[in-house]
């Protein structure tokens, strides 16, 4: 558990937008070990979702490194799994089909990699909908396709990028389980970019507090409490420790942001 | 179960409710024109009444050789559907693929598919000769811009999610494009492929009614040459029901292939 299976160091991204440069993210560097839990949380407009694309590789203009076990890379990489925010089923494939894209991929035989696609599919609690197509499924479900395709590409680092900021509290909470429980039964090192506190303390063994833009690391927390964990965890007292501290700390950032914004609209609205 | 018997019947009632309003409409619209044409405010020298064109559909069936020119018509619909097909989503993948041929070349397909092609017929008789490859061409050029349009609005409108998993999956140039861009536009492909096929289909039946030549389009102009009137309109009624039919397959092809809509 104590070696850095994923090393950023130094990562600075910025943008040329019509009003100038923008610095999206500055100097951010972490590691998350083996079997970890990490997530990164900040306001919105923070460069959340930036990290997310550098991690991932889909951002190749960024200064700084990304390390996964020591090897540098730069693009996407097959250690890397990753799952979208938005809806990223393939609506012409049915689950099964789905969840076997990645096995497909490597030339896997078929009876092989539908076996295997099955096991994920079980794994994610969708067994009975193997050949339904994602158009038939509600939003949860579509997402639990996504990550059992993920899970399916075998990544030693799981990447989640708000995965279920579209869906109601009840179902995220009862998610979060379903992820928890794969987590520690997989030991996957995940990395999960959130802006919601409880989603962050009912999962991560440390969350990364991030400063509104630019984007820095503001503090990083570690979360103590027991394992294996479920929803139940937020009855109790030290959650609640928890989410109190981590809003203290994002509560100066999320009112910058907020600021920031109506200057923004104020400004758009000048003659 | 007694509650549920009348329910039942209210939802099968709900189903086909808009069919047979449709063809309450038709209907309602045959006997109006029977009744304007009786009544004398209709000429019957230039429409005849509906019921005698009816009459009309069993003859012109029976004597004018209708299925073998049913055939010639939907043969050349069919090979003008492959070539849209072939040519039109290889045109659409390139346009995609090089910019610089999408900016140069769309706007000109788009007023192509405004354009009324089948005027100029004579320039593909000179061309072709006076057989079915010029009423194949002339339905070909007609239907070819909705394929290549719709292939390139479909491969651009490839959501950028799916692109990004794509990637993340590493997938090569031609595994992305054939496993995801591909099948991501599948749907407005079919679609330009359905409306190229009704543009072919309006073409060579106007082309062979012009040129006098083929299946359909032929006997419009041979029963009008006759001045059979009854049978001029029972034939144009058999295209227009053709035509329905045509596009009711296409529909069940399309569904059938896509079966995740």
């Amino acid at each position: 558990m104590d070696t850095p299976i994923l090393v950023a160091e130094k990562l600075a991204v910025r943008f040329e937008t019509a009003e100038g440069p923008v610095t999206a993210v500055d100097d951010v560097s972490f590691s998350v070990r083996q079997g970890e839990f990490l997530s990164i949380i900040g306001p919105s407009g923070c460069g959340k979702s930036t990290v997310f694309n550098v991690i991932g590789g889909l951002l190749s203009q960024h200064q700084g490194t990304v390390k996964v076990a020591g090897e540098l890379i730069d693009g996407p990489h097959k250690s890397i799994g990753m799952v979208f925010q938005e809806e990223s089923t393939f609506p012409w494939r049915n689950v099964v089909d789905n969840v076997a894209f990645p096995l497909e991929l490597t030339g896997m035989p078929k009876q092989k990699r539908i076996e295997r696609a099955e096991h994920f599919i079980r794994m994610v609690g969708l067994d009975g909908f193997e050949k339904r197509y994602p158009g038939e499924l509600s939003g949860g479900m579509r997402q639990r396709v996504s990550l059992a395709r993920t899970l399916a590409s075998e990544p030693k680092i799981l990447l989640m990028d708000e995965p279920f900021a579209a869906l109601d509290e009840q179902t995220r909470l009862l998610l979060g389980d379903k992820v928890l429980q794969i987590q520690q039964q997989l030991s996957q090192t995940t990395l999960l970019i959130t802006h919601n506190i409880t989603e962050a303390v009912q999962m991560s063994d440390r969350i990364l507090v991030m400063t509104y833009r630019p984007g820095r690391v503001k503090r990083i927390v570690d979360i103590d409490l027991p394992r294996p964990r479920t929803s139940d965890i937020v009855g109790s007292e030290a959650f609640g420790r928890y989410v109190a501290q981590i809003w203290n700390d994002l509560r100066e950032e999320a009112s910058r942001g907020l600021k920031d914004e109506e200057a923004h609209m104020l400004h758009e609205a000048r003659p | 179960m007694s509650a549920a018997a009348p329910a039942r019947r209210a939802a099968a009632l709900a189903d086909i409710a808009p069919a047979a309003t449709g063809l309450a409409c038709v209907v309602a619209f045959f006997a109006v024109m029977e009744a304007l044409i009786r009544s004398g405010l209709i000429s019957e020298y230039i429409v005849p009444p509906p019921s005698q064109v009816i009459d009309a559909l069993g003859r012109v069936v029976m004597e004018e050789h209708i299925v073998r020119r049913f055939f010639l018509t939907i043969g050349e619909c069919l090979t003008t559907g492959v070539m849209i097909t072939v040519f039109g989503v290889a045109g659409g993948v390139a346009m995609h693929r090089y910019k610089l041929l999408q900016q140069a070349v769309e706007t000109w397909v788009a007023a192509l598919a405004a354009a009324p092609v089948v005027l100029a017929y004579p320039l593909f008789m000179v061309i072709f000769g006076r057989n079915a490859w010029t009423i194949i061409m002339i339905g070909f050029v007609a239907a070819l811009p909705p394929v290549i349009l719709k292939t390139i609005e479909g491969l651009s409108g490839t959501r950028k999610v799916l692109i990004n998993v794509g990637r993340s999956f590493n997938l090569s140039g031609s595994q992305q494009f054939f496993k995801i861009m591909l099948p991501a536009a599948l749907p407005t492909i079919f679609t330009g492929i359905r409306l190229g096929l009704i543009f072919a289909l309006i073409n060579i039946v106007g082309v062979e009614f012009l040129i006098n030549y083929g299946g359909l389009g032929q006997l419009i102009n041979d029963l009008a040459e006759r001045y059979d009137l009854p049978g001029t309109y029972a034939a144009i009624c058999f295209v227009i029901l053709v035509s329905v039919v045509f596009f009711m397959t296409l529909e069940k092809i399309e569904r059938w292939l896509r079966p995740a809509t």
